[in-house]
């Protein structure tokens, strides 16, 4: 078997904007290094409220709210044309609020890391009791809460971080350890939140694939954060963590990782599982990262731009064997970036692309849609680094030009044909391709288009251990017919068989006869 | 640039000395480039690294400019960069990168 099904997906965004005033990395440094300067008392009036969020194109069709030719025909810039009447919940999955997402990081915390002012913690309580997903038992995970004294205490004597909803603090965060770095506050709220996002991801794939938590055999977390302690720094793992919060009491996991490559390398990881029969129902998720939160900002106030890098990213995939129905994930033709392939723009892009297309006989053209690096360039472009999914498509369109499957003139096009807009936030791996396999099997499955190939890639050498980068792809096709297979016969097929070529050769025996 | 680079450079600099180092630019955006090329000759304009206040004036071009084309090997060239030539603005990140080293380089090549 070489191809499996994709047989759900969700995908949520969480708007934490008081998270990213202190908790990004760009302004956390700057708070730490500088105190409080120019930057920092401009960037709270940059960040968004709620209702923009909801509202803002790119959010909206990063949760299924907004079809990716919509969002393309939109009005640019996209923070000065919102989406009127925005929801908050897209077919895909929702933007959860900051205050919810403080409730739910405690109910996803088992060590008592996070606490909640208790006043707080009842506000949230009620809140999330409305939402569709919070059962009772996960309800039932949200503490009663502390006392303002008790927080202040916490973050004065031990090291606690405070945690801010409307500007006033209305928790922390506290150290799991006294002189583990890789247990202090900052560190365990960067792997809480992303445990958070996951498990707030698979919560929505639960609905959205028709599946109970049960039914849930491994998840593959490929998020870009370490779980570990300072004998093990990146000893993990996510995966069992968000599978044990969910209720997925049938599931092990682990945790994959390769900078934003990590994805589609995880949904490799997955899929391999699932075809060679030793998984049925595999999720691979990932939930956010605080620290990219606000990146670029610094760009962004300094243009007087709204500071868009307000929310985390979170997905969750619902990998099965080929069901005839759902959109399939081929395995025969993988893009692997070897280490012999060289650092250069053209042989990353021939080893992702080319290769295997040339392997299964197909050219440039026979692929209706690309996905690589999905960043929303409002973001980017303002900061320097251009508009990164159109550079990707270019990519691809001048290297079919150099296999001479493309005219030089035909560039546009095809990049305009095959390409599609950046609608993901700047959060490593979330980008990398994978938030557009939704939409690409909605489009499948309404015949709109044949193929796609799904691209990640990763920035290896931004852990001093390499030069070299990394990247993996796959591509996405409508199912094929459901064939009958030895396996799938019951007894009765077997029954009825047996008797039609009985009374198959008695009529032949009456008729020799006669 | 990052604080790294810029430190790096900055040593390459002191070793060799600013007359013998040119800075080499890959960079795929005009406004990135240009502040790369400015911070090489004219120093840090963020004053955050080790370049800042640091005018090092050095010889800085991006790789498309016809002084370092001219001097890559054809082979090479095709294998590595070629592709990438269709993709970028060459024109605009040469021109990004001129603009700086003319008015602050102190060692053309």
């Amino acid at each position: 078997m070489s191809n499996v099904a994709v047989k759900g997906y969700a995908y949520c965004l969480n708007h934490v904007p008081e998270l990213a005033l202190h908790y990004g990395n760009t302004p956390y440094v700057e708070r730490k290094t500088k105190g409080d300067s120019e930057f920092l008392k401009q960037l709270p009036g940059t960040l968004q409220r709620f209702d923009e969020a909801l509202a803002y194109p790119a959010n909206q069709a990063y949760i299924g709210g907004m079809d990716l030719n919509a969002l393309e025909a939109h009005p640019q810039p996209w923070y000065a044309h919102r989406v009127e009447g925005a929801s908050r919940f897209g077919k895909y999955g929702e933007i959860m609020p900051e205050d919810e997402f403080l409730g739910l990081l405690d109910m996803c915390d088992v060590f008592d890391l996070i606490w909640l002012e208790e006043s707080f913690a009842a506000r949230i309580r009620e809140k999330l009791a409305a939402h569709p997903f919070m059962t009772p038992a996960l309800l039932a995970r949200l503490e009663k809460g502390h006392s303002p004294e008790e927080i202040r205490g916490e973050a004065e004597m031990h090291h606690a971080l405070p945690l801010y909803f409307g500007e006033v603090p209305v928790g922390c965060v506290r150290q799991g350890h006294d002189v583990d770095e890789c247990l202090e506050a900052y560190v365990l709220l960067e792997n809480l939140a992303c445990k958070a996002g996951g498990v707030l991801a698979l919560l929505h794939l639960f609905k959205n694939a028709g599946i109970a938590p049960e039914d849930v055999d491994f998840v593959v977390e490929c998020s870009e954060e370490a779980a570990g302690d300072m004998n093990q720094r990146g000893g993990g793992n996510f995966a069992k963590a968000v599978a044990e919060i969910a209720g997925c009491v049938n599931a092990s996991g682990f945790d994959v990782r390769a900078f934003c490559a990590g994805p589609v390398n995880a949904m490799i990881a997955g899929a391999s599982q699932v075809a060679a029969g030793a998984r049925k129902n595999c999720v691979v998720l990932a939930g956010g990262a605080v620290p990219k939160l606000c990146m670029n900002s610094r760009d962004h106030v300094k243009k007087g731009l709204p500071s868009l890098e307000d929310c985390l990213g979170n997905f969750a995939v619902l990998l099965t064997p080929e069901d005839g129905v759902s959109p399939v994930m081929r395995l025969d033709a993988l893009g692997k970036h070897t280490v012999a392939a060289g650092a250069a723009p053209q042989a990353i892009t021939g080893a992702l692309v080319w290769d295997p297309l040339q392997k299964l006989g197909l050219g440039f053209a026979d692929v209706d849609k690309y996905a690589a690096e999905l960043q929303i360039p409002e973001i980017t472009v303002p900061a320097g680094a251009g508009n990164v999914p159109e550079a990707n498509f270019k990519m691809i369109a001048a290297l079919a030009v150099m296999k001479k499957q493309l005219e030089k003139a035909e560039m546009n096009e095809f990049v305009k044909q095959r390409g599609i807009p950046g609608f993901a936030h700047t959060q490593g791996h979330i980008p990398s391709g994978v938030p557009f396999v939704g939409h690409a099997c909605d489009w499948i499955n309404e015949g709109r288009i044949r193929r796609a190939m799904i691209i990640g890639k990763g920035s290896l050498f931004l852990a001093r251990l390499t030069n070299l980068s990394d990247g993996a792809s796959f591509l996405l096709e409508p199912p094929q017919a459901k064939k009958a297979s030895v396996d799938s016969l019951t007894k009765e097929d077997v029954k009825a068989l047996l008797l039609e070529a009985l009374s198959d050769l008695a009529v032949s025996l009456g008729k020799r006869e006669a | 640039m990052d604080l790294q680079n810029q430190q790096r450079v900055k040593d390459a600099a002191e070793k060799f000395g600013a007359e013998n180092v040119v800075v080499v630019l890959g960079s795929s955006d005009a406004e990135g480039a240009e502040i790369y090329a400015e911070t090489v000759t004219n120093g840090d304009p963020t004053y955050a690294g080790p370049l800042a206040g640091a005018p090092l004036g050095l010889a800085v071009y991006h790789v498309f400019e016809p002084e370092i084309r001219q001097e890559a090997d054809e082979a090479a060239w095709e294998e590595q960069i070629s592709m990438m030539e269709m993709v970028l603005d060459t024109e605009k990140l040469g021109q990004a990168v001129k603009n700086m080293r003319e008015q602050y380089a102190k060692y053309p090549l």
